[in-house]
């Protein structure tokens, strides 16, 4: 249990009434790149919610870093990009650097003031990404790409053990949305932080993840590439051509 | 010459005192309520006011000892509105125009049961910032003190929460206790701002400064400081503009606020077209 980066047991969820997760059970060892995929309702984003703490799941347990959820409280070691912002307003009056800084607050206790280290973290984390000439631009005035590339800083300016990613590149062009796939992809060889990438793009996935969660409210399929590829019940369910897309292992 | 005449009365002097502690808590919470969408809020409350500053006319409640007396409603009040909001699953505007309607009802029928409305309940409606009293301005004062050093030790998860709540929660911050204690603070504000802008004007003196600074701010701490000198400025101009004038102050420091608001949106705009 202590070497895993996140274990999930009969995990059930859901809103008023309705189940989004019947019974899911996994767990991800640390270093895995988990490509979570699934069509639309499967239940991938309130996997994603249950596990941050965003929701309360119905049934079931969740352990993060070995630490079971109830009593998890190292915010700091968990990374989170979502889609996007939940209400986003292209006027919020906020610079680049104050974004990223705000990833820091996870480590803080009350009354969660900032030090030095903190901007030398932030200052970092932005040349790592390549992005210190635009610290101070206002994040409403930056491209859809760049602006995910400043939330994807905000998520790793504590080098997170684990990066939790929810579709976040849903709203991004193909180059960019294959330059951030490499980026996270770094981020699992070199950081060796475990990935959990939530996405729809079920032929690109294979390229960088090492295992393959695939949902519909239940576990489809759980475990690496190579067994996706080989199982017979795969191809039963997806089709040989589906399974081969999904596989990209050509 | 007639600044220096201004200055030597003793009632103008606790009405700019009094006027720029309560215009500095407006705008610094204006921002964080107008980003979050809850710029009405301050009307609701006011509107709770309404009904509170009612009830203590019928116990002929004055000055300190109304302000006083009204502080726990309203704070109950704030509290109802986020509990409907978050426990009843009704929209936060929703939410806000309940609260409101029930504070207007629960007044006018008071006011009805006492014999009618009278001048007292007139002059809380539009403010009077210009017959603040010394107990008054010591009460301004102390929740001046409560208020900001609450928004200073909060500071940083306000501006989280502001942002985007979840991303604010997935960092370990209880959003929560964040919007109770932002509501909480609006309602002390609302109490003290209803002296100087008057019950019907209360969210112009939140909003108005809040959104001029968004026009020009440069980053969220930019926003926060531009509110405060936008809101204290225009309380200074338009109490002295309404001494010198004998213009009603409440309106005047609201038509000012909306002079700055085009002048700042018009910045704006032209610096958009270089």
């Amino acid at each position: 249990m202590k070497d895993k980066a996140l274990s999930v047991q009969n995990l059930c969820a859901g809103y008023h009434g309705s189940e989004a997760l019947q019974d899911v059970c996994f767990s991800v060892n640390r270093g895995d790149y988990l490509g979570i995929c699934g069509p639309n309702g499967s239940g991938k984003s309130t996997l994603v919610k249950v596990i941050l703490g965003l929701l309360a799941p119905t049934s079931g347990e969740v352990s993060l870093l070995g630490t079971p959820k109830s009593s998890f409280q190292r915010w700091d070691r968990i990374g989170y990009l979502p889609q996007g912002l939940q209400f986003f307003n292209p006027h919020f009056p906020a610079t680049v650097d104050e974004v990223i800084r705000l990833g820091r607050l996870s480590a803080k206790k009350f009354p969660r003031r900032f030090s030095r280290e903190d901007a030398a973290a932030v200052d970092r984390t932005m040349e790592w990404m390549g992005i210190s000439n635009i610290r101070g631009s206002m994040i409403g005035e930056l491209s859809g790409g760049l602006r995910q590339r400043v939330l994807l800083a905000r998520a790793l300016v504590n080098d997170p053990e684990l990066l939790v990613l929810d579709e976040p590149t849903t709203a991004l062009d193909p180059e960019t949305r294959e330059s951030f796939y490499k980026l996270t992809f770094e981020m699992n060889r070199e950081r060796k932080s475990t990935v959990l990438l939530v996405t729809h793009d079920t032929a690109t996935i294979g390229k960088y993840a090492s295992h393959l969660l695939y949902l519909d409210k239940k576990v489809i399929f759980y475990g690496d590439f190579e067994d996706f590829c080989n199982s017979s019940e795969m191809t039963g369910f997806f089709g040989e051509h589906g399974q081969h897309l999904v596989c990209h292992r050509h | 010459m007639i600044i220096t005449e201004m200055l030597s009365y003793g009632f103008m002097q606790r009405a700019l005192v009094g006027g720029s502690l309560i215009a500095i808590l407006c705008s610094v919470l204006g921002v964080f309520l107008v980003l979050r969408r809850l710029s009405l809020i301050g009307d609701g409350l006011a509107h709770v006011t309404f009904g509170s500053v009612a009830l203590a006319l019928l116990f002929r409640l004055q000055s300190v000892y109304m302000t006083l007396a009204i502080i726990p409603v309203v704070l109950a009040s704030s509290m109802g509105i986020l509990q409907l909001a978050q426990k009843a699953r009704i929209y936060g505007d929703a939410a806000i125009g309940i609260v409101s309607a029930i504070g207007i009802a629960t007044g006018v029928m008071l006011a009805s049961v006492a014999g009618g409305f009278n001048v007292d309940l007139f002059s809380y409606l539009f403010g009077n910032i210009l017959s603040i009293s010394s107990s008054e301005l010591v009460i301004a004062a102390l929740l001046f003190v409560i208020v900001i050093a609450c928004v200073v030790m909060f500071y940083n998860e306000l501006f989280a929460s502001t942002f985007d709540e979840d991303l604010a929660k997935s960092s370990g911050i209880d959003t929560e206790r964040i919007n109770t204690v932002l509501v909480l603070m609006t309602a002390l504000t609302v109490v003290l701002a209803m002296k100087v802008v008057g019950i019907m004007l209360i969210s112009a003196l939140l909003i108005i400064p809040a959104v001029s600074a968004l026009q020009i701010a440069k980053g969220f701490k930019s926003a926060i400081v531009t509110a405060a000198v936008i809101g204290v400025v225009t309380v200074i101009c338009g109490i002295s503009l309404s001494f010198v004038m004998n213009l009603p102050s409440g309106a005047t420091i609201v038509l000012i606020n909306f002079a700055v608001l085009l002048a700042t949106f018009g910045g704006r705009a032209l610096r958009g077209h270089k």
